[in-house]
Formats: structure tokens, C-alpha cells, sequence
């Protein structure tokens, strides 16, 4: 008798189910949809916090770091430096928490109807990606701006055509390390307490402030260690023209992408099915 | 034609009781260790049933032990039990939200799972957005919903306010949608947990009509969960009959409801022996002793009369202490609630009391009787009640040359005095 479904205590490693994922892609659309139209409810300013956002960090870091740290910018100028590294790592830090967070966020759901889980950090990264692009070209208005009024420092290149494979690698990396930090989440909550600190930690190890090539050579290698190190300089050096690009380095990102990416496709595989016992 | 839609073979799940995250992590090493020497859990002990009232001796405890049974297509299985029995877990298990401990469940066909409506219903959003929404989460695709989209709103009865956001609606109208979009799923085997315990008498009514009509016109497999007896009788075709998270029985829906209301106490008395505190109780009282007898002849019958007494151990001092009775009968009617003053002069002691009530010969009808008990503080506090302790029955005696039990809740015997004019 050929069955439809059997369900067992332990599912395969790698049991991935893109079909029964790929039946529930209008849910997909609809979770994204949900979190616009649910997140600026209620508030005066609206969809403006897409741009708000960003924009008074870009802000604050230009008062702190560049006026009062006095950090290098490579020669850029400071508005678009620190703009330019809060688009590409915001993609990456609010997908990361928001899938770090999916368990915990989402039990009430999880715990009523079942549907793929990977559906909602795929959602996660989704809905990012839409917030991205709108910050994105914010960007683009200010780089036109300082274009236009012509700095010499300002020079886009033809490696803005990577600009998808940056924001998959930034969507693997935040896919994959948000599976396992909500993984080990739903047991052990003290990693949420460690999350905020963790992602704001990771954020001075990449060079979102500074530019790598203001470091020390010493120090370099550390930073570019950093598997995401390499995709805000790519992106930095795409948009505006400088900054430490290599092939090398960055294949060496989409590598760690891709480690990261299985294991946390596999830890999610394996606590998602008994996770409401724990949660 | 009969085909298995659900196969479920030695189905068990266990469940950690108390705290989940002191000493985790020596725990968990423990048990991976103990587990790559191929050796039991050492915090599973086996044969640990889900018996609440008791305190068991292990942190696990099988909330579903070896559960086999098969579900025949177009059947309606309904699954009772008492609070506890492991019928959410069945139900959980079965829509996949957790997994069996050991076990194997095998389905043929799309199972659509209800274990609540409304699941992902946004008040912000418009009663539109959220048949959307909710439907995409129950596994529809959005052309389905589309396709049923009128049929939703209509069930619901909501037309006027479908682009109105669901906060603005009431209680009422928000259940009603929810359960408008589950009610027209199309899966081939749909669960359903007491979901019917919402709305007014006329929404339930349509819902079970719209059930009966999934599974008897549309030929559709149904799993339901309820401790509505008579929603399990007029709804399915056979039963399951689960206790403390074991197998209990299997039969059609009527033998079913019969076994489980006949099987619902263990007793016609209580005693308890060893400790006081490990009687049934808490910090304010114990209950020892809970039995019924007759008041005259050797057995409970119609002219026997019924004495009911308790023993049980107080522990609040200086308090007024009452107990209160309550007589149900098989028809989950309350016959009586009815009750004393232990101590009415704020003088209650630590001790041991006796309470005796005398229930007259020649008042109740013939049949099953279950007694609930309540100890309360002034009337007022509740200190300790449990349902169901024990039961007892009441044999008929022929009335007249009529020897059927007659109806009616009581069967007095009333001094008739009949004159002739």
C-alpha cells in the first residue's frame, strides 16, 4: 500500500520536503504581505520607518564615529560610507534576530496547525529583502547625489552585478546562523539574552565603521576571517569605488555561506518537529 | 470498499513533567551518553502511566503508550476520554506539530488538522486578509480559497464587515469566520478538536451539519476529539476510547460513549491507605474515605436508600469549614448540590472529620450516580474539590406489575389518595 505520509519519531538528515515547501509558497507571499501591513500600523510615520531607520543610524554613526572618533572612511564621504554599511548589514542583522527569534515568536502558531517551518524563516529573509531593496534606494539617491555633484572619490563600478549574490550569501549567513541560534533557543533561552549583544558584537568585527584597509595589516587577516567581512567591502567597493575586494575572499564568504547554511538547515530539521515539548 | 486512511502502530509519546531547563545540559550529556552505549534513557522510566492524580516517582512520564488502531475512509472516529487521557496528544501527533517517542503512524492522503480556528488571524488585518491568511496556513492555495471565497463569507455570515479589520468584529462573528474557512478545507482526512465548543446553539449546529455533510456527502475521513457525548453520537461511526495515555477501548460511536461513561469511575467506594498525605487532596484537606452504602437491607436499591459518608483530614485551623455534595447522574444531570457546616464557629481543628448524609429510601430513580465533592471555607473559598469519586448504582424494583426502570430523575413514592365521587 503506497502511503501518502508516514510519520515517524526521527525524520532523514536532510529531509528537506521542498515539495510540501513549495505547496505552501501563497502562505510565503501572505506572511510577507502580513508583515507590512501589521508592522506600521498604528503608527504616525508609517512605511517612512524604512527610511527613518537607517537614515538616523547613518546619522548617529557619522556624529559618533566620524566626528568624534574621527575614523577613517577610506576617503569617502562619511554620510555615504556609513550608509552604504548599514543597508548591506542591516539585510543581514534584522534577518538574523528576526530567524533567530522564529520559535519563540511563533509558538502559538506552531503550536496550533502544522505547515513547512522553514516557510517562516524563508518569509523572514523575504520580507528583508523588500525592506532592503526600499532602503536600497536611499542609497542610490545619496550616491547620485554625491555623483552628481561630482566627488571624485564616488566611482561605481561593474561589480555592482554581484549585488544578488552579496544579498544571498547575506540571506544564507542570516538563515543559517538564526536556524541554529532558534534552535538552541527553544531549550536553552539564555541565548536570546546573548543575541542582541552578539549581533551588535559582529557588527564592529565587520567593517560596517570602518574600512578594513585602515587596519593595521596585523589585525586584517582577523577581520577578514570574518566570512561577512568580505561582502560589505564587495558591496562598498562596487557602489563606491574603494575598498579591499578579492574573488578569493569572496568565495571564501559563499563558502562559510554554505557550511553554515547545512547546519542549520539540519539542527532546524531535527528540533522543529519537537520543539513545542521544549519551548 | 473499506481502505485504511490512518494506520497508527505502537504509537507512544513522552513527556518531561516539571521544569525544563535546570540542569539541561548535564542532562542532555547524560542522556546522549547513555544513548551512544545503546542503553536506556535514564530519565524515562518505563511503565510510568499519565495517571494525574497520583504523583509518580519519574520527570517523564508516557503521555501515550502503545496506541495501535486503524481509521477506514469515509469514517467518522471519535476520541473520548478524560481530561488527560492523551487526546491532544494523539491529535498533535497525528497533525504533525510534535513527534511520537516511538511508533508509526502512516496516513494515505492530505490531512488538514484543527486544533484551534482563527490560527494566524491578524486583528489588524481586514476579514478578507485573514480567510487569506488563515486558509494559506491550513494549506490551501490562495486559487482554492478564492474559489470557496463566498461560500466562506456566506457560512460565516460576515459579508457586511469583510473589509473591516478583524479587531473591530465581535467574539462571535471572529469565531464564526475562523471556523467558516476550516469548514471548507478540502482534505481527505481532517482532524477536529472540540472546535464545536464555540459560538451560539445555531452556529454549532450548522457546524455539525457541515461535518456530517464532509464526511457523509464528500466521503471524507474525520478524526474527532470532544467530550460533548452527544456530538459523538450523532457525528461518527465508531470510537476510541483512551485512558491515562492507554488503549481502553474500541468500538462503534455507542459502545464507545457507553464504555466511557460506565468506565468513568473505578469504584462505588473510595478508602485510601497508607500516609494521609498522599491522600487525594492538597494543603488543605486529605480525603480518606468516601463511601456509599445502603441505609436498610444488604444492597444499593430504589427502597434501600442510600447513606454517603466522607472522612477526610483538615489541616486549616480556626476556620468554618464546609463540605458540599453533588449527585450526578448518567445524564450529566446534577441531581443535587447540597452540603453542611463542618465547624460554623471559626473552630475547625487539625484532625480527622466524619461527615454522613442519609439519603431517604424511595426518592431516586433507578440507575448510575457519580458524587463530586467540594470542601469550601465559609461557603465561599473553595479549599479542595474532586469530581467523580466514586459511583454507585441503584437497582430497579418493579413498580407495580411495571419492572422497566421508569423515567424520570427521581421515583418517589407518593401517598396517592384516591376518592371516590
Amino acid at each position: 500500500m503506497a502511503w501518502t505520509e508516514v510519520i515517524e519519531p526521527k525524520s532523514k538528515l536532510f529531509d528537506l520536503k521542498f515539495k510540501e515547501a513549495w505547496h505552501y509558497r501563497d502562505l510565503l507571499t501572505m506572511w510577507v504581505k502580513r508583515d507590512f501591513t501589521a508592522t506600521y500600523k498604528q503608527t504616525i510615520l508609517g512605511p517612512i520607518w524604512f527610511f527613518l531607520q537607517p537614515l538616523l543610524m547613518t546619522i548617529m554613526f557619522t556624529i559618533v564615529f566620524g566626528k568624534f572618533a574621527k575614523l577613517s572612511t577610506d576617503g569617502l564621504p562619511q554620510v555615504l560610507f556609513y550608509l552604504a554599511g548599514v543597508t548591506i548589514w542591516n539585510y543581514f542583522s534584522e534577518s538574523f534576530t528576526k530567524t533567530a527569534n522564529v520559535f519563540k515568536d511563533n509558538a502559538s502558531i506552531f503550536g496550533k496547525v502544522y505547515f513547512p517551518r522553514i516557510i517562516m524563516p524563508l518569509s523572514i529573509v523575504t520580507s528583508n529583502l523588500v525592506r532592503f531593496l526600499i532602503q536600497f534606494f536611499l542609497f542610490i539617491g545619496f550616491l547620485c547625489y554625491y555623483k552628481f555633484t561630482g566627488n571624485p572619490s564616488v566611482q561605481p563600478n561593474l561589480m555592482i552585478l554581484v549585488t544578488p549574490f552579496l544579498l544571498v550569501i547575506m540571506a544564507g549567513f542570516a538563515l543559517g546562523a538564526g536556524m541554529i541560534i532558534s534552535s538552541m533557543t527553544t531549550k536553552y533561552r539564555d541565548l536570546s539574552f546573548l543575541l542582541t549583544f552578539g549581533v551588535q558584537l559582529l557588527m564592529y568585527a565587520t567593517p560596517v565603521i570602518y574600512p578594513i584597509n585602515s587596519l593595521p595589516e596585523k589585525y586584517k587577516i582577523y577581520v577578514m576571517a570574518n566570512p561577512i567581512a568580505p561582502v560589505v567591502e564587495t558591496f562598498r567597493y562596487a557602489y563606491l569605488g574603494t575598498g579591499a575586494f578579492s574573488w578569493v575572499s569572496l568565495f571564501y564568504s559563499f563558502g562559510a555561506m554554505v557550511v553554515l547554511l547545512f547546519v542549520g538547515v539540519f539542527i532546524f530539521n531535527k528540533v522543529e518537529k519537537n520543539f513545542m515539548d521544549t519551548v | 470498499m473499506s481502505e485504511v486512511a490512518i494506520k497508527v502502530e505502537n504509537l507512544s509519546k513522552l513527556y518531561a513533567l516539571g521544569q525544563i531547563g535546570t540542569g539541561t545540559i548535564s542532562r542532555d550529556l547524560e542522556r546522549w551518553y547513555a544513548r551512544i552505549r545503546g542503553k536506556e534513557d535514564p530519565y524515562a522510566k518505563i511503565g510510568q502511566t499519565n495517571d494525574r492524580t497520583t504523583k509518580g516517582s519519574s520527570d517523564f512520564v508516557w503521555s501515550l503508550r502503545d496506541i495501535n488502531f486503524e481509521v477506514q475512509k469515509g469514517e467518522v472516529l471519535g476520541i473520548i476520554g478524560r481530561n488527560g487521557a492523551g487526546k491532544s496528544t494523539l491529535l498533535k501527533i497525528l497533525s504533525k506539530i510534535t513527534s511520537p517517542t516511538t511508533g508509526k503512524i502512516s496516513i494515505d492522503g492530505r490531512i488538514a488538522s484543527l486544533l484551534e480556528v482563527g490560527t494566524g488571524f491578524h486583528p489588524e488585518m481586514t476579514g478578507r486578509e485573514n480567510i487569506f491568511m488563515n486558509g494559506a496556513i491550513l494549506g490551501m492555495r490562495k486559487f482554492e480559497i478564492q474559489r470557496k471565497f463566498d461560500e466562506i463569507v456566506d457560512f460565516a455570515g460576515v459579508a457586511a464587515y469583510i473589509d473591516t479589520p478583524v479587531k473591530r468584529y465581535s467574539s462571535g462573528m471572529y469565531v464564526r469566520l475562523a471556523f467558516a474557512v476550516a469548514a471548507f478545507l478540502e482534505p481527505e482526512i481532517l482532524i477536529v478538536d472540540e472546535v464545536l465548543a464555540v459560538g451560539d446553539a445555531e452556529f454549532q449546529k450548522k457546524c455539525i451539519g457541515r461535518m456530517k455533510d464532509v464526511s457523509v456527502n464528500d466521503g471524507r475521513t474525520v478524526l474527532f476529539v470532544s467530550h460533548n457525548m452527544a456530538a459523538v453520537k450523532s457525528l461518527c461511526t465508531k470510537g476510541l476510547v483512551l485512558k491515562n495515555g492507554t488503549f481502553d477501548f474500541y468500538g462503534t460511536q455507542y459502545e464507545a460513549v457507553d464504555h466511557y461513561q460506565s468506565s468513568q469511575i473505578a469504584s462505588s467506594s473510595f478508602i485510601h491507605e497508607g500516609e494521609i498525605d498522599s491522600a487525594p487532596g492538597n494543603q488543605n484537606i486529605r480525603m480518606l474515605r468516601f463511601q456509599a452504602k445502603p441505609l436498610n437491607g444488604e444492597a444499593l436499591s430504589i427502597s434501600s436508600g442510600v447513606q454517603f459518608e466522607v472522612e477526610f483530614y483538615n489541616y486549616k485551623e480556626n476556620i468554618n469549614l464546609d463540605v458540599t455534595f453533588e449527585l450526578v447522574n448518567m445524564d450529566e444531570v446534577i441531581v443535587f448540590h447540597h452540603g453542611a457546616f463542618v465547624c460554623s464557629n471559626k473552630d475547625s481543628k487539625k484532625t480527622t472529620y466524619k461527615v454522613i448524609g442519609k439519603l431517604p429510601a424511595n426518592f431516586l430513580n433507578a440507575g448510575n450516580y457519580r458524587f463530586n465533592i467540594i470542601f469550601g471555607e465559609n461557603q465561599r473559598f473553595g479549599l479542595y474539590s474532586k469530581n467523580d469519586v466514586i459511583q454507585f448504582e441503584l437497582t430497579n424494583e418493579s413498580f407495580g406489575t411495571n419492572s422497566k426502570t421508569l423515567p424520570g430523575v427521581v421515583r418517589p413514592d407518593i401517598p396517592y389518595e384516591i376518592i371516590n365521587l
